[in-house]
């Protein structure tokens, strides 16, 4: 049985917030709109199991770390850190994110309609189902995918407010040893990270990118065939072990 | 002769073996990983190549004839103060290879250590001193954030009652705890033993970086969980899973960078843990890559805090530097329960050797400026103040207390008390001790049960050592030593020295 409970978040600390939000949960709460939001941290943080969040304002640093399982959906921009650690679940943000959107994400889904800043999906990581996911529909900063260690980053760079930008900033994937970062249309080479280069998809990529990009599209009420209908590249680690060589026993 | 690159031959260590007393049982060969010995075909019997030799004494110690003797390697370098021989080896390698020199443990260069230069009082004639076996001696600590003041409220019948609301706290029998070492970097028999012992001595042991494993999750209340870079491991589950929650930002014995556990031992336990591939690095990069301020870690000691519920106290922990004193403060300020400071000596899985020896302060003086800094600012009770890096014996804890320490962290004692002898190959995954390997084969050297109680003992030797040294100076309680440095001397300092440790030299 659903219930849903909405929390008018105008003037209320974080911490105050957040404790209405568990106090909510444990009373049953299985669905939370949360209107007036202003910049309140660790939203849906560390939060369990199948809850639906509908966030409308602008929510604050890391919103939904260590989260999992909840949906989540932003009415607007997010600020940084959405998804710190976050383990499993949904989060879809209508607008634009800030830096470090996914650090070491270890599952569940992140759809990102605009652009991103730095940082973004840095030590993603995966094991046997947990497969983490972040999908940005606009460009995205500097480090994009650096120490991924699993997981995939999808980058669109169709809905971005930066139109003179590259679609990824520097560095994108350096010291990658796991998952993969695909990438419509075409990635600047002198933006990639060492060792790297810029794959053509195969037909299991193909159908991973068709599958996500469906969802994401869904999601945020986009048209599917139009995302879909440019070529993406594939970037994947050199190795495993992309510091391997790097040292010399003493 | 066949040409050998110039390498081959400065190696560090050879085997003498006694042909008298030699067997041939080939127990030596087993029980090397490096495999310095080998079974001679055409000869019919043991040979060895000393090349291969890392000095761990393995096989010496477990030789049933005793025929074998490890000795550091005779042919020396010609004397030369400036260019001793270790770096022409250094030098040998690199040319070789290209390679960052890479060592294990703490650092062995001489870096002084001031343990060494302070002395303890004790009470004569006047505040005699007390008997521990006589009289009850208290070294019950509390790690965590203490109230500012206290307000009481008086109850119906009169009595007070406590109204100030008290920060979590972890409570420990000793002031000693098991220091961060990963599941990774050391084995799943060793996490075990680390959980077993903290429990039985009602202490804690620190996870390290790479997570827990769910059967240790029963050892929670004796276990502080670690958050490093990686974020090996870290999840709400675990976030909730210890009596602490440690943030690491920096280590003695790698100031400034970050990790890479090597692929030689990412198994498929340690892969399922960290959530890595099998067989590739686990890398932590050198910062957080969500602290790039003190903000910033406000904002990371406040999500575990949520996360938590707020019901266990955040650590902070750095390797010592030189602004180490202002960095404590802001730790403080940025909302951390305690500060774990690591200095210069601290040991290690894995780190360039250049970082480690060069790299950071000696914990006496990091730990006398941050706990001043703090008394200065007057937030000292806001946090407290955990040491590490190469405490060695039970005097060095007394007197990191006796500086100003709330309790010390411990690791390579504890494993020096399961068998390690420090020959600091960590890194290769091949510890013939059974402790720095994740080799099912060389794992199994170390039973749990014995091992727990090796570290069981370690501390409760310490324990009695400390209460006794305690008793000597006429005090009951490790409370009253806490910061007490009218307690120690120093003896052959100089007054820069002093000045910085805040302790008047012996006579005076």
């Amino acid at each position: 049985m659903s219930k849903k409970v909405t929390i008018d978040a105008s003037g209320i600390y974080y911490r105050q917030l957040n404790e209405q939000i568990r106090e909510a949960i444990a009373a049953g709460a299985t669905e939370i709109v949360l209107n007036n939001v202003n910049s309140q941290r660790y939203i849906a943080g560390a939060v369990e199991g199948p809850i639906k969040f509908e966030v409308n304002g602008v929510p604050g640093q890391d919103m939904c770390s260590f989260m999992r399982g909840p949906y989540v959906r932003v009415k607007a921009n997010a600020q940084d850190g959405v998804g710190n650690t976050m383990d499993d679940g949904l989060v879809v943000i209508e607008g634009l994110a800030g830096d470090v959107v996914g650090y070491a994400m270890r599952g569940g889904k992140i759809f990102i309609k605009g652009d991103v800043g730095y940082r973004v999906g840095i030590h993603m990581k995966a094991y046997m189902e947990k497969l983490p996911t972040i999908v940005i529909g606009g460009k995205a900063g500097d480090f994009l995918g650096e120490y991924m260690a699993g997981g995939i980053l999808l980058l669109l760079g169709m809905y971005s407010d930066k139109p003179s930008e590259p679609i990824a900033g520097r560095s994108l994937g350096t010291g990658m040893h796991g998952g993969v970062i695909y990438v419509r249309g075409e990635v600047p080479k002198e933006q990639i990270g060492p060792g790297l280069s810029a794959q053509p998809l195969d037909d299991a990529d193909k159908a991973v990118v068709e599958g996500i990009v469906k969802e994401y599209a869904k999601e945020l009420g986009l048209n599917a065939k139009e995302i879909l209908a440019a070529d993406f590249v594939k970037i994947k680690p050199f190795s495993h072990r992309p510091y391997g060589n790097l040292y010399v026993p003493a | 002769m066949l040409f050998q690159p110039i390498n081959r031959n400065y190696h560090d260590f050879s085997i003498v073996r006694d042909k008298d007393l030699c067997i041939n049982c080939k127990v030596c060969v087993r029980q090397c990983s490096y495999e310095a010995h080998f079974w001679d075909e055409t000869r019919q019997k043991v040979m060895h190549d000393n090349a291969k030799c890392v000095g761990c004494h393995r096989c010496e110690a477990l030789c049933p004839t005793s025929a074998l003797l490890i000795q550091k390697k005779r042919s020396d370098f010609k004397d030369n103060a400036l260019w001793r021989p270790e770096f022409l080896k250094y030098i040998y390698k690199q040319a070789d290879t290209g390679g960052v020199l890479l060592t294990g443990m703490g650092s062995p260069v001489n870096i002084p250590v001031y343990w060494d230069k302070l002395l303890l009082d004790a009470s004569q004639v006047t505040n005699p001193s007390i008997d521990p076996l006589r009289e009850p001696m208290e070294l019950k600590t509390f790690l965590g954030s203490k109230p500012d003041k206290l307000e009481f409220s008086k109850t119906k019948d009169g009595s007070a009652k406590l109204k100030t609301k008290l920060a979590p706290q972890i409570e420990l029998n000793y002031p000693i705890m098991f220091s961060a070492m990963s599941f990774g970097s050391i084995n799943f028999n060793l996490h075990v033993a680390m959980a077993r012992a903290a429990t039985e001595l009602g202490i804690c042991y620190n996870t390290g970086e790479g997570g827990l494993h769910k059967s240790l999750y029963k050892y929670g209340k004796n276990t502080i969980v670690q958050v490093a870079s990686g974020r090996f491991g870290v999840h709400r589950d675990y976030l909730n899973a210890g009596a602490g929650i440690e943030i690491k930002v920096g280590q003695g014995a790698k100031p400034g960078i970050g990790g890479h556990l090597p692929g030689e031992k990412i198994n498929a336990m340690v892969s399922e843990t960290r959530m890595v591939p099998l067989g590739s690095d686990a890398i932590s990069p050198a910062p957080h890559h969500d602290i790039y301020s003190i903000e910033d870690l406000h904002q990371l000691i406040f999500a575990l805090k949520e996360a938590s519920e707020y019901r266990v106290p955040v650590s902070v922990k750095i390797a010592a530097v030189h602004n180490v004193a202002a960095i404590a403060s802001g730790i403080v300020r940025a909302g951390a329960d305690i500060v774990a400071i690591d200095g210069v000596r601290g040991g290690t899985g894995a780190a360039p050797g250049m970082i480690r020896d060069n790299v950071g302060i000696p914990i006496e003086l990091a730990l006398a400026q941050v706990d001043q800094r703090l008394r200065d600012e007057g937030i000292r009770n806001r946090a407290s103040i955990v040491a590490a890096g190469g405490t060695r014996c039970s005097a060095d804890v007394i007197k990191a207390i006796a500086l100003g320490a709330d309790a010390c962290y411990i690791a390579t004692s504890a494993l020096i008390s399961v068998g390690c002898t420090l020959c600091a190959k960590c890194y290769t995954g091949k510890c013939p001790w059974g402790i720095a390997t994740n080799d099912a084969r060389l794992a199994k050297r170390q039973n749990p049960d014995v091992a727990a109680q090796k570290m069981v003992n370690l501390v409760r030797a310490w324990g009695h050592e400390i209460e006794e040294m305690l008793g000597g100076m006429g005090l009951n309680s490790i409370e009253s030593l806490r910061g007490n440095r009218d307690k120690l001397r120093a003896v052959g300092l100089t007054d820069t020295e002093m000045d910085i440790l805040g302790v008047k030299h012996a006579g005076r």
